[in-house]
């Protein structure tokens, strides 16, 4: 039970926020290729899904796992992206994700006029609050993992 | 419970086998007088809804963004080919004139051609290779399975680099035993035959019959079993 890291982006593909808690490897290239590689395999994802869906769809994506870790995907309607790595035991993050756009990003990001959006966030605020948020999590425990 | 379709991939990324077990038709036709109330574009050879949503007819969710709009399957009862209607003109220069109302337009999601096909299944070879790179975990595979709110993606990577994916209904279990047992069945049939040339496209009779029941079997128990 654990979370590994979390990124945030925004429509146009900037990553905004990243940071990392229990993460044992990393991808080998420097952080803005990696968050360049990290959207454009959502981005891709995206497009995958929508074309090779039977039905319509709703929601479009929300996850995938490998043999190791799970992606969990939340996207709001203005395109912000919230993208979250935990181990496979978290079925479901959906709501934590929604809780971090609405309770975090919009009480710390949006309504502080320092904050210029559309650039990544460095409101220490945001960051703290954002931390002790996922450390308290139910599935947040490094040690298990 | 419903199992949507399989595809197979070779280790380059090429797709070799795909069968479309069950697609369930989600149209709509309506009459339309002068103006339109929706918003048409061209998009891949093809006439999409690109604003606009009702009575069963999908616009996109986010305009512009990714093009999932219902798309223009026929006029007036009669089929239309690609962008154009069958007498052989622009489908949007045919709608805007006014002379040519009331039209009833069919409305529904575009079937994948074979072209695109082969290009989803290169395309989920790369992300299958992107997602175990960018794993915060040593020692991870690919995707193994995808989810969205209306169907889950099973992937199943062999050791000898084939892919085997499975598309069915998030509802739906036993999908594991089921890739295995298709893998087992493309060893049989696909591999055993002589006909057969490494990395091919799979035309197989045997394949796709033992294919076949192995989908209905599934579908109706669910599970498999350990054993077979």
């Amino acid at each position: 039970m654990t979370v590994h890291n979390l990124y945030i982006f925004d429509r146009n593909g900037n990553c905004l926020y990243y940071n990392e808690w229990n993460r044992k490897k990393q991808a080998g290239i420097s952080k803005e290729e990696e968050y360049k590689l990290m959207y454009g395999m959502l981005f891709s994802i995206r497009s995958f899904v929508s074309k090779m869906s039977p039905l319509d769809m709703k929601e479009g994506f929300l996850s995938f796992q490998t043999s190791k870790y799970r992606l969990h995907y939340y996207e709001t309607p203005s395109g912000l992206k919230f993208v979250m790595n935990t181990d496979l035991s978290v079925s479901n993050a959906r709501d934590t994700l929604q809780h971090i756009y609405s309770n975090l990003y919009v009480e710390y990001i949006v309504k502080n006029p320092v904050c210029v959006l559309g650039h990544s966030l460095d409101s220490e605020l945001f960051s703290s609050r954002l931390d002790a948020f996922i450390r308290a999590l139910p599935f947040y425990s490094p040690r298990a993992a | 419970m419903v199992i949507f379709s399989v595809y197979v991939v070779n280790k380059a990324g090429g797709l070799i086998y795909q069968y479309d077990n069950y697609v369930p038709r989600a149209e709509a036709e309506k009459t339309f007088s002068y103006p339109l109330d929706l918003v048409l574009k061209h998009h891949d050879e093809k006439v999409v809804v690109s604003f606009g949503q009702r009575d069963g007819i999908r616009g996109n969710k986010f305009c512009c963004r990714s093009p999932v709009g219902h798309a223009v399957l026929s006029i007036n009862g009669v089929d239309v080919i690609g962008k154009n209607t069958a007498e052989g003109k622009d489908i949007l220069e045919y709608l805007k004139e006014s002379s040519n109302y009331p039209v009833s337009i069919r409305f529904g999601r575009a079937r994948l051609s074979s072209n695109e096909k082969l290009m989803l299944a290169s395309m989920f070879h790369s992300l299958f290779a992107i997602g175990s790179q960018l794993s915060p975990e040593v020692g991870s595979s690919g995707i193994e399975m995808l989810e969205t709110d209306v169907f889950k993606l099973h992937c199943f990577q062999t050791l000898t680099g084939i892919k085997f994916i499975v598309l069915a209904d998030p509802r739906q279990s036993g999908i594991d035993a089921l890739l295995r047992k298709i893998y087992e069945i493309y060893s049989d049939f696909a591999l055993k035959n002589p006909f057969y040339s490494l990395e091919m496209p799979i035309r197989c009779e045997l394949f796709d019959q033992n294919l076949k029941s192995a989908l209905e079997i599934a579908e109706k128990a669910g599970n498999f079993g350990a054993g077979s």
